[in-house]
């Protein structure tokens, strides 16, 4: 069914598909660790996304426009904090306030700005992300096996796919190998035990609610400086959800959501090269390829493939005193 | 106070007869938004023409979500807004069930369908099929690698039936043509997924694609983006789509979409009601775009041949076979 160029381009697509899904999974994964529930993901994206292009447009300087998407996602993910750490409201009203948010205010500003219908002019030249080579990927391309593998899957791609990648490892080390990261997750589970400590519950929850704007911030501007040129309104496509999904499946561990980043990603791939898929007399919709992130997602919930416990204090607005 | 009153009275009439002289037509754009650069964009240019030729204003909403139909063709309505113009298929139930209650009131649908129309709805239909034959034409003509594709926004006979004729066109010209068919999705979202269409544009290429046709809203801006970074040739839709990427851009299929809106809207309350309006090539309805974008993409041999099709299928030579016929694709299976 498969031969092995079509596979390495399957995979090639996954992981174009699965690093903005991998940096808004651990976007979320710093916040819920925390103890604060981030279904905002989406909108922080989307502002990113406009921002990252709208500027770069402006200033023809895509790290220029990377900095912008990472402020105005930042921006947004500091409101999350002030809603839900400093006056303790409703974490999902607040996450769910920051998507409406977002859908409107950029396409707004975007027609204020630019006058096309809420969308950015076409960006080109050094107001994108362009592929990186990476060295010898043309000499090696003509090694059997392996050529292949590094010059059509690990090399060619934009820089923010490697720094996804790489976030990885570098949140895996700061979570358990840190003493922030120690106090990070323990804040999420038992922020009373950290005040008792002496260390500040809101101080740590907003460095992980800030860390998460940052990496929605980097995902956004991936999306409409690296695989697209220009920004789209609702361009980010449920994309936030996907990726909150993919935090839930791999029950909030960095190795985990990583996996589970490219697997979601390698069923899109996969859905978006075969239409219908045929097993031998039965087959398979595009459609049930599309829904399996989600059905995946309830069955891990449903607790029939282990069990996805979340941060025990996630949710809740720590009050020092009652 | 009887001062008052016949002074009162006399605002009210005036206000009344004026509400009744500005009877402002109304349009109404579908979740796809004012502009999508395609369709609702051309509804859009219709409505702006004929403001600009004859001083008029007109009434607008663009709807953010499913719930809002029935609310703003009733706001419209009770306005006293007419003719109120709404695009989309998804419009043609919320209309039949609005319609009865404002009896003055004329109403019409771009591209719905419904069994029975009432006296005061016009629905307007175009026949993408044969504009869409002509594309897979010039398509296939354009190909070097005997493999074209087609990606369609959301997964609906309306799209398929765009995929049909361009496959119909397709094969007219090379029998042995691969057309490789992706729909972006099920959902409106497949609508402004410009990453998804990207992903199907590179999918396609890989798979030998050299033209790409996208029929799909604002996902097709990453198909026309994607296909002019890797080099091979698209071709847009409903509106003229070519200045996007200059001599990247094979054609358009033009649905013209300003013109029904433009014609509506002058009739304006005289409007003729009460069934369908079909637009095809004969009427200017659908077509392909040429202009300086595109000129040096289409040879001489190209154009005659187009000319030539159109022209047959303007007399009944040849015969364009609509996907709603059978809800199937004698040539394309998607």
């Amino acid at each position: 069914m498969m031969d092995f160029m079509t596979l390495i381009q399957v995979l090639d697509s996954t992981v174009r598909l699965a690093t903005p899904l991998l940096l808004a999974c651990l976007a979320g994964l710093y916040s819920e660790r925390a103890g604060i529930f981030d279904i905002g993901l989406e909108g922080k994206m989307l502002v990113a996304a406009f921002f990252s292009a709208a500027i770069a447009y402006v200033s023809g300087s895509v790290w220029l426009g990377l900095l912008a998407g990472i402020g105005a996602s930042m921006l947004l993910a500091g409101l999350h904090g002030l809603a839900s750490i400093t006056f303790r409201g409703n974490q999902l009203i607040s996450g769910v306030a920051i998507n409406f948010l977002a859908a409107g205010m950029t396409v707004l500003i975007a027609q204020d700005w630019f006058q096309q219908g809420g969308r950015t002019p076409s960006l080109a030249g050094n107001a994108r992300f362009n592929p990186i080579e990476l060295p010898f990927a043309e000499a090696l391309s003509g090694v059997p096996f392996f050529g292949p593998i590094y010059a059509e899957l690990l090399s060619g791609h934009s820089i923010l796919v490697y720094i996804a990648f790489l976030a990885v490892p570098g949140t895996w080390w700061l979570l358990y190998r840190t003493r922030f990261g120690l106090r990070l997750r323990a804040v999420g589970e038992n922020p009373a035990a950290v005040d008792t400590a002496g260390v500040s519950v809101v101080g740590l929850r907003y460095a992980a609610v800030g860390i998460c704007g940052i990496l929605c911030g980097i995902a956004g501007a991936y999306l409409a400086t690296a695989l697209q040129a220009g920004f789209v309104k609702d361009m980010t496509a449920g994309r936030g959800f996907i990726a909150l999904a993919a935090l839930i499946f791999a029950k909030w561990r960095p190795w985990q959501a990583m996996w589970a980043c490219l697997l979601f990603g390698f069923l899109q791939a996969i859905a978006l090269r075969y239409q219908n898929i045929d097993l031998g007399g039965v087959v398979i919709p595009v459609q049930v390829m599309d829904a399996l992130p989600y059905i995946l997602t309830v069955v891990i919930l449903a607790g029939f493939v282990g069990k996805a416990i979340p941060p025990r204090a996630g949710g809740e607005p720590y009050v020092k005193e009652r | 106070m009887t001062l008052m009153k016949s002074l009162m009275g006399a605002v009210a009439s005036f206000a009344l007869t004026a509400g009744m002289a500005l009877a402002e037509p109304a349009l109404i754009f579908d979740l796809g938004g004012k502009f999508d650069k395609s369709f609702n964009e051309a509804a859009f240019n219709g409505a702006q023409r004929w403001a600009e030729e004859t001083g008029g204003s007109f009434r607008e909403i663009e709807l953010q979500s499913e719930a809002q139909r029935e609310q703003a063709l009733r706001r419209f309505a009770e306005a006293g807004a007419n003719p109120v113009i709404t695009t989309g298929f998804a419009f043609a139930t919320p209309v039949e069930a609005v319609a009865g209650d404002y009896p003055d009131t004329k109403f019409v649908n771009i591209d719905g369908w419904m069994p029975e129309v009432p006296a005061n709805v016009q629905l307007i239909a175009f026949q993408e099929h044969q504009g869409s034959y002509l594309v897979g034409m010039l398509a296939a003509m354009a190909s070097k690698s005997g493999t074209i594709g087609f990606i369609g926004g959301m997964d609906i006979p309306l799209i398929r039936h765009f995929g049909c004729g361009y496959a119909q066109g397709a094969k007219a010209v090379n029998p042995d043509i691969n057309i490789v068919a992706n729909m972006t999705g099920t959902t409106p979202t497949a609508w402004n997924d410009p990453v998804k269409g990207s992903e199907l544009t590179k999918a396609q290429i890989s798979q030998g694609a050299d033209v790409v046709y996208a029929a799909a809203g604002g996902t097709g801006v990453g198909v026309l983006q994607t296909a002019a970074d890797e080099g091979i040739l698209s071709i847009g839709v409903d509106s003229n789509q070519n200045h996007m990427h200059p001599g990247k851009v094979l054609t358009s299929m033009l649905k013209r979409v300003d013109v029904a809106v433009y014609n509506s809207m002058k009739a304006g309350a005289d409007m003729e009601t009460g069934g369908f309006t079909v637009l095809g090539l004969a009427e200017e309805g659908v077509g392909w775009a040429l202009d300086d974008n595109n000129a040096s993409l289409i040879s001489d041999e190209m154009k005659m041949a187009a000319n030539d099709a159109r022209q047959k299928i303007i007399d009944g030579d040849i015969e364009v076979v609509a996907y709603y016929t059978n809800d199937s694709c004698p040539v394309l299976d998607f």
